[in-house]
């Protein structure tokens, strides 16, 4: 069984289009749905919010990692942490990485998640009950997208 | 420090750590795929057709047993091992929930950059 999450995306931009979306705070923001505070520095942490719908009240925090121009990004932090009264500082948290490469037609995208194994398995039914509500919300979005634009 | 703290007690928390480590084991791999189709199996039974001895069968047995992926029952004088399925399926359950998540994601991500 794996432990670790890899998605890799073709994107039809040019890859320093792509890394000013990864990386430009407010850009990043748009696709990713949160509203941060203030600029990606590497070994700081990043704070904010989330922009989604329902979920304003859950806070963003990660730890930005590594940032190598048009190549590589990443950051850790802890997938789901959706309550406000939990303090989930003292976990392990996971790390995402971002990875492009060029292509003859754009960019390709590769993100990666691991660290897994270490995420209590006491938070997974709150993040579970998150995700369910997210995920039906954003079938709906794609829904009534793919409706307006056949 | 407090992950070990909260582990010690009547019922340790259940950590997917503990389901990685008892899998990553080509052994306990075979045993969880011959308890997997579903039949209880006693330690005897799961030694015949190995090569190890019982007494190493039945420390696998207890690895897996930690990991709640197998249970003990007792029937009569009989220690039967059973296939629990639930520990993996909440693991799969919760790495294809984040997935998902990923999806969602990354085609925002790619509308952002293409439009």
């Amino acid at each position: 069984m794996a432990d670790r999450i890899e998605k890799r995306i073709e994107l039809a931009a040019p890859i320093s289009r792509v890394w000013r979306a990864l990386t430009d705070y407010r850009e990043f923001g748009e696709w990713f749905l949160v509203k941060l505070d203030g600029p990606f520095v590497p070994g700081q942490v990043s704070t904010g919010h989330i922009t989604y719908p329902g979920y304003e009240h859950v806070k963003w925090e990660a730890v930005v990692q590594k940032m190598e121009p048009e190549r590589y990004f990443s950051y850790t932090w802890h997938p789901y942490a959706a309550d406000p009264n939990v303090d989930y500082s003292h976990e392990t948290p996971t790390l995402v990485e971002f990875t492009l490469e060029a292509t003859p037609t754009g960019t390709l995208l590769t993100v990666t998640e691991t660290g897994f194994e270490k995420v209590p398995a006491g938070r997974r039914p709150d993040a579970l009950r998150m995700n369910d509500r997210g995920w039906t919300q954003q079938i709906k979005n794609i829904e009534s997208y793919v409706a307006k634009r056949p | 420090m407090s992950q070990r703290g909260r582990s010690i007690g009547r019922t340790p928390r259940r950590t997917p750590a503990l389901i990685f480590a008892a899998l990553g084991d080509e052994t306990r791999l075979i045993l969880v795929a011959r308890l997997s189709r579903g039949k209880p199996h006693s330690i005897s039974a799961l030694t015949r057709g190995s090569k190890l001895t019982r007494q190493a069968i039945t420390k696998h047995l207890r690895v897996l047993e930690r990991a709640k992926i197998v249970r003990s029952v007792r029937t009569g004088r009989e220690s039967l091992f059973e296939f629990d399925p639930q520990p993996i399926e909440e693991m799969k359950t919760y790495l294809n929930l984040v997935s998902r998540q990923w999806d969602n994601t990354l085609s925002r991500l790619k509308s952002f950059v293409e439009s």
